[in-house]
């Protein structure tokens, strides 16, 4: 065999067992889009029942005044969350929600603000390592398959930031995350969690709340509800990102498997190739040595 | 009105634990236990964390026990929402690991916040699973 062909047959198996490994990410990724789906759609009433009772709260009461409704300009730090996954493998995943973020950081330092990094996800993290930036704090090892427990941490730790006193006190806390639109598209989003700008979930004809009575007091119910209310919104962010990132993976794992098996083809042709060329060669060396011999006899008699 | 039975659901943030109709639910606030029969005013109460929410059933005899943690319950035209961000059945529980998780509660060195929820947490789990707390 030709140096050529042997190096060609080479490179063909490794594209296959690469076609055969990009093949099996991109059927794991689809099954696990259902199922963190599943997880969206599960969080669905809770999410709803809490904007209800807490829209009914705020409309309530006239003067709501609570720390984490406050909007304070003297402040100056605003914290940035950026979801990010664990793992690579996803495309333009992380990329995305990394220019997001930067776009966002000199958005808020025009603005006066410092803004401050709180980075959920292993690839964000090593992004801000590699470049030597001051992170405030970072959580890993569930981007995958968040549990609501994580998204508590998160939001305890944020809550407590912004209603700390003096110079380390947030004035804002801004999220950016992957909203799930559809299995083709994910939409990097940007949202200010705090101070709460409480969103509507469904504006339908019993939108008016009930008059409530609080027990033991409106006061208490708040100071319950909005912590509650902000784990759920980061709660949700999770299992939003999640969704999106198995279907960036998939994405990125289907068109590695299709540039794989195009590079089969070339290849296959040029050894194809490659192996007539190398016949053809052997069967003009036979016939001119047959020749040769021929005419050599034929002179000797 | 007296035809008329509970739309109750029992829910924490990762899915609906329990749903249906009920005709008799009672929990645990911070001012004292509350029950709530049809027709109840709209309220909005809050659950103490680490408590028993019991739910008698329309269809059948017995009540149904929960545990949940931090939360709240809203009652408005008949349909009750319990929203808690840990919330377990009573049949769900797993008892071994409930008692272990009191234990250590209750041993720890320290009396924080934490260790107290912790211990009002493990002892909802036995009450909700009928054990002894």
């Amino acid at each position: 065999m030709g140096a050529q062909l042997r190096q060609l047959r080479q490179r063909i198996k490794t594209v296959k067992s690469t076609a055969k490994i990009t093949r099996a990410q991109e059927l794991i990724a689809t099954s696990r889009i259902v199922k963190a789906q599943e997880r969206v759609k599960a969080s669905a009433p809770y999410a709803r029942h809490i904007t209800r009772a807490v829209t009914a709260l705020i409309s309530h009461q006239t003067n709501v005044a609570h720390p984490l409704l406050r909007e304070d300009p003297e402040r100056r730090r605003a914290a940035v969350l950026l979801i990010t996954s664990d793992r690579g493998f996803c495309g333009g995943f992380n990329a995305n929600v990394l220019r997001e973020s930067e776009a966002l950081m000199a958005k808020l330092r025009n603005e006066g603000k410092e803004p401050v990094a709180y980075i959920v996800g292993t690839k964000g993290v090593n992004w801000y390592r590699f470049r030597d930036r001051a992170i405030e704090e970072e959580w890993t090892g569930f981007s995958g398959a968040p549990r609501f427990e994580h998204a508590e941490t998160i939001g305890r730790r944020l809550v407590a930031d912004f209603l700390a006193e003096g110079e380390e006190g947030l004035g804002e806390i801004h999220v950016i995350y992957t909203e799930f639109v559809s299995m083709l598209t994910q939409a990097v989003q940007t949202r200010r969690l705090l101070p709460l700008e409480i969103e509507e979930v469904e504006a339908s004809k019993d939108n008016v709340p009930p008059a409530y009575e609080f027990e033991p007091s409106a006061k208490t119910a708040l100071d319950q509800l909005l912590p509650n209310y902000v784990e759920s919104r980061i709660w949700h962010m999770l299992l939003q990102s999640a969704a999106s990132y198995y279907a960036a993976t998939r994405r990125a794992m289907k068109s590695a498997t299709d540039n794989a098996n195009e590079l089969l083809g070339v290849y296959t042709r040029r050894a194809n190739q490659a192996r007539q060329a190398e016949i053809t060669q052997e069967i003009s060396e036979i016939v001119g040595g047959a020749n040769a011999l021929a005419e050599a006899s034929a002179g000797s008699e | 009105m007296a035809s008329e039975t509970l739309k109750v659901g029992l829910v924490s943030p990762e899915r609906e634990i329990w749903s249906g109709e009920a005709e008799h639910v009672i929990a645990q606030t911070i001012e004292g236990e509350m029950g709530i029969l049809v027709g109840h005013v709209p309220v909005l109460g809050i659950l103490v964390d680490g408590s028993v929410v019991r739910i008698k059933p329309v269809d059948q005899a017995e009540w149904i026990t929960a545990m949940v943690g931090s939360g709240f319950f809203s009652v408005a035209a008949n349909e009750i929402a319990v929203l808690a961000e840990q919330a377990e059945l009573g049949s769900a529980i797993d008892v071994a690991a409930a008692r272990a998780a009191l234990d250590e509660a209750v041993q720890a060195e320290s009396r924080d916040d934490e260790t107290v929820v912790a211990e009002r947490r493990a002892r909802a789990r036995l009450r909700a699973a009928g054990e002894e707390a």
